[in-house]
């Protein structure tokens, strides 16, 4: 319990997601300990063979009591919707952590059952194990190419959907260095109790040579490269890619999307499109749905 | 194409020692029940009586045995499921995931659709039209047929265990994943194929429920004059009819997804698996209020009897009921918030959802203040309801943290969230039923359950309910997602033993449940309950005879007042019997309805092996059934004034022969409000 990642958290996103929840949980009490507390008193109090209490079996309406037991819970929700409101989108996971800042960008594809990380600016692929630098923030872009996976790092925040064809964003900033653990939660077959990574957050200098390290792997991601480690595995171990085909990420997503005049092709008309967009800092598309 | 479909010897569950134990306990199962009906020489009494009774009490009581029988295996399966995890740290367990996944899947769907529903269905059918003053449901045919149906959805769950495989999707079946591309096999199908056609038995009982209630109620029986059980029914019986479409619609397309190559919930092909989700929880989450309501029915009409008080704050409670019905409809996506839609969307759901816990909040002052100044005797139905009182504000608790979004994000898909729904569902619904059955046993079987194990079994529910599943809030504060077959981090492994010592103990609750029930048929004639009235209760359904003669009432009673039995008690009049009696028509025993079921069986069972020529005549088939029906001129029977005499004179002269109420020695006992002397003749 003293372990809990989610009572530990390692980022302003998980650390704020858990201030709510605390607030949630003290601001409640105010209606759960009248409840142990009547539940108790009354048990006792009222037990059939205490003659000394007051029996008043026309006590069966008193508006006052009415009023407050509407009243107290109505007052309480309307605290907590404010927090709720306010909290929701301040911690919406596609909003940006901070604005004047470069985010890291990562690519996230979730796969039977492993984890693809792209980094686009570095050009370089990592299977199972998320690296970036403590204190930038990491701007995440997650899509799945089987079913539906979910994404969740618990010491740092989370979670999103990872959804075929679509493309869902998630935003963190770890506070110091550490290894923590991340995986995907939503039951997804045979492989899923292993489908987990290590999400590593080091210093600047340190994340650049594991760039490097990964670039001196020699392995190159191609289309033919992600098709073979596409197919259902378990258990892989960390694996470096020096170099990713561009486009990648948004072919993936593409592939279950072709041909369909609408729906959500509208993320990414095109690799080209998508690829230009991205290019111009611009939004590459609506929210997944 | 092949005869049988894909249906090869191959599908016989002999791959795994444990598959085929599963299989053999499930056919020796249903070997010995046939062999004891035998033994009994109980086939024509069976068939006579029970299989082919219209009547609203014997479903209900073939209900109850359908949701006591999936109990245990239900049970089976989360005990499977915590023994695994107990020691599956660094270890593969005793189960592989292709068989855990199965388990869990089955546990979830077997929990709601075959033990929860039934049970509902099961207490509903017995107690509302006797709590109405009614003699049946206003359509006991469609009843029936409600029954065989629900029956023939858990048959196929539990043939699934000797012929092929279950589900591995869970019980919610979310595609892509429960799609023909990830799972090709049956065990979808009997997943899909089972929800489908008990939901449309849950349909028409929702139906039924909402008309008997609206167009069956005794003169003087106005809707503000029902008992709190039978308002919550009604809002339910709404929620089902609205709701369960929902799912109808979700599984039919998902079924033509996996057998007619669709593209509703697919990746790719312009398929979109959150419309499934959406529609799945559109249903899904009046669901849990559909179950949970009749439940804090049950509660309102115990806390009432046992506190030897009326209920406080009646009008509250039943504004309360309907709130929660209304609000029931606003807050499906709070099941995922994850998907990805914005701030605004999200918080509006959250805030949907933090809303129902104002009229819940009410719910459980109101029972409290009904305790206030009341006198308690704690037989085991007001044990169940202290228990779930105290214990559901917990699970209210974590249900308000997770419709905050943001704590969502980390919580969704851990075992917090399973740990909440379980602390809603197991003392909200399941003690509610459960003090339903020890609460109303006397009234269908004309004896009362023994107390003491009643008692113990309720001990070891609620402590087992602690053990098993605090824990499960921890674990899901570490992070632990639901569904995992194996883990590698050794802080989960002691709360995970924690929890699994906490199911061994709710199964010693199981245990007693049923030591309980057979000591009580071996000792029934001490505890006989022969005026009927074995609570000194409120509502009409204790002015019938223990059990109830097939007509319920002889004649219909007049109420005059919120708790009507007890104030004809008061006014005196609950015990006059009446000059003379006219004759009663009821409907005719038919095996239809069973034939129907059994005939949706065998639909389920080609559907989900492709028998196509099997599936057609089945279907067929049933249609004729319904015309052969339709073409019935006469479906009733009418019982003559003198056989209900007869059967009335009894009843008068047992109830002349115990002339004082039957709580009358209980310690707390705070007198039963019948004006002294009695009327000539009244008992």
């Amino acid at each position: 319990m003293l372990t809990s990642a989610d009572l530990n958290p390692k980022g302003p996103i998980s650390l704020a997601e858990r201030q709510l929840l605390f607030d949630a949980f003290f601001i409640m009490m105010i209606v759960i300990v009248p409840v142990f507390v009547m539940a108790a008193l009354f048990t006792w109090r009222y037990r059939g063979t205490n003659r000394k209490a007051r029996y008043d079996p026309g006590f069966v309406y008193y508006w006052p009591v009415e009023i407050l037991v509407w009243g107290a819970p109505a007052a309480i929700i309307v605290w907590l919707g404010f927090h709720l409101w306010d909290g929701t989108h301040k911690l919406d996971p596609y909003d940006p952590i901070d604005k004047s800042v470069e985010p890291l960008e990562v690519q996230v594809v979730a796969q039977d059952w492993k984890w693809l990380f792209i980094y686009p600016e570095q050009s370089i692929a990592v299977v199972n194990e998320l690296v970036f630098p403590t204190g930038k923030p990491l701007s995440l872009k997650i899509t799945s190419d089987t079913v539906m996976n979910s994404f969740v790092i618990p010491a740092l925040g989370g979670q999103i959907y990872a959804m075929a064809g679509m493309q869902t964003k998630l935003h963190l900033l770890a506070d110091e260095n550490g290894e923590y653990w991340g995986r995907n939660v939503q039951y997804s077959g045979y492989g899923f109790a292993d489908q987990q990574f290590h999400a590593i957050s080091v210093s600047d200098e340190d994340f650049e040579n594991w760039v490097q390290k990964a670039k001196d792997a020699g392995k190159m991601l191609d289309k033919e490269g992600y098709e073979a480690l596409a197919k259902p595995s378990s258990k892989l171990p960390v694996t470096y890619y020096s170099s990713v085909t561009p486009g990648l990420f948004d072919s993936i997503i593409y592939k279950y999307t072709k041909g369909n005049a609408h729906g959500y092709a509208m993320q990414c008309t095109t690799p080209e499109l998508a690829q230009a967009s991205q290019a111009s800092g611009g939004e590459t598309g609506s929210r997944a749905e | 194409m092949d005869f049988f479909g894909r249906l090869t010897l191959d599908s016989l569950p002999f791959y795994s020692a444990i598959a085929a134990s599963g299989a053999g306990v499930t056919v020796l199962g249903g070997l010995s029940v046939v062999a004891l009906i035998t033994y009994l020489g109980a086939w024509k009494a069976l068939f006579g009586e029970w299989l082919s009774s219209l009547d609203h009490k014997k479903i209900g009581i073939m209900y109850v045995v359908v949701a006591l029988v999936m109990l245990m295996r239900g049970f089976i399966d989360a005990a499977m499921m915590r023994s695994q995890q107990a020691v599956a740290f660094n270890s593969d367990g005793y189960l592989p995931p292709g068989h855990f996944d199965q388990i869990f899947s089955s546990h979830g769907t077997i929990m709601i659709f075959f033990m929860a529903m039934p049970f509902l269905s099961g207490i509903i059918n017995f107690v509302m039209p006797q709590q109405i003053g009614s003699r049946d449901v206003a359509f006991p045919f469609m009843n029936a047929v409600s029954l065989w149906l629900t029956a023939a959805g858990a048959g196929l769950v539990l043939i699934s265990l000797v012929i092929g495989k279950f589900s591995t999707a869970g019980w919610t079946g979310y595609p892509p994943y429960s799609g023909p591309e990830f799972t090709p096999g049956v065990g979808v199908d009997y997943w899909l194929w089972a929800v489908l056609i008990s939901g449309i038995g849950s349909t028409m009982s929702g139906i039924n429920f909402l008309v008997t209630i609206l167009k069956r109620r005794a003169p003087g029986m106005t809707m503000f004059r029902l008992p709190l059980f039978t308002w919550t029914v009604f809002v339910a019986a709404i929620l089902m009819i609205f709701a369960f479409p929902a799912l109808t619609v979700a599984c039919v397309m998902l079924a033509l997804d996996r057998t007619l190559d669709f593209h509703f919930f697919t990746n790719a092909g312009g398929g979109n698996m959150m419309n499934y989700i959406n529609l799945f929880w559109l249903w899904g989450h009046p669901e849990v209020y559909i179950l949970i309501l009749p439940a804090f029915g049950v509660f309102s009409e115990v806390v009432a009897v046992f506190s030897q008080k009326r209920l406080f704050g009646y009008i509250s409670l039943v504004l309360a009921t309907m709130a929660i019905g209304i609000l029931s409809f606003t807050v499906w996506l709070h099941h995922f918030f994850t998907m990805g839609s914005s701030e605004t969307v999200n918080s509006f759901f959250g805030i949907m959802t933090t809303i129902i816990a104002v009229p819940t909040g009410v719910k459980v002052f109101d029972w409290l203040l009904t305790m206030f100044r009341g006198r308690l005797i704690f037989k085991p139905p007001m044990l169940f309801t202290i228990g779930f009182l105290v214990t559901f504000v917990i699970g209210g608790l974590s249900g308000v943290l997770l419709a905050m979004p943001p704590v969502d994000y980390l919580m969704h898909n851990t075992t917090f969230l399973i740990a909440h729904f379980h602390n809603m569902i197991i003392p909200g619904v399941l003690f509610g039923y459960l003090a339903g059955y020890m609460f109303w046993f006397p009234k269908a079987f004309g004896f009362k359950l023994n107390e003491w194990w009643g008692t113990a079994s309720f001990w070891c529910w609620i402590i087992g309910f602690y053990l098993a599943f605090m824990p499960l809030y921890v674990l899901g504060l570490m992070g632990m997602p639901r569904r995992m077959e194996h883990y590698d981090i050794a802080a989960w492994q002691p709360h995970l033993i924690v929890a699994a010592i906490g199911a061994f103990i709710i199964f010693l609750g199981i245990v007693c449940l049923g030591v309980q029930l057979w000591v009580s048929v071996r000792d029934r004639r001490s505890a006989l309950d022969v005026s009927g009235d074995p609570w000194n209760g409120r509502s009409l359904e204790w002015l019938t005879a223990s059990p109830p003669a097939p007509y319920n009432f002889a004649v219909l009673p007049k109420v005059e007042a919120i708790d009507a039995f007890w104030d004809m008690k008061a006014r005196g009049v609950a015990y006059v019997q009446p000059k003379e009696y006219e004759p009663i028509t009821m409907p005719k025993n038919t095996l239809i309805p069973l034939l129907v079921g059994g005939t949706a069986f065998v639909f389920g069972f080609a559907m989900v092996w492709w028998i196509w020529w099997l599936a057609v005549a089945t279907l067929a088939f049933i249609g004729g059934l319904v015309i052969f029906r339709s073409f019935d001129d006469d479906p009733d029977f009418t019982m003559p004034a003198s056989t209900v005499q007869a059967i009335e004179d009894r009843r008068y002269e047992q109830l002349a022969k115990h002339p004082a109420n039957e709580m009358a020695d209980e310690p707390g006992y705070a007198g039963d409000p019948s004006p002294d002397p009695l009327p000539e003749g009244a008992r």
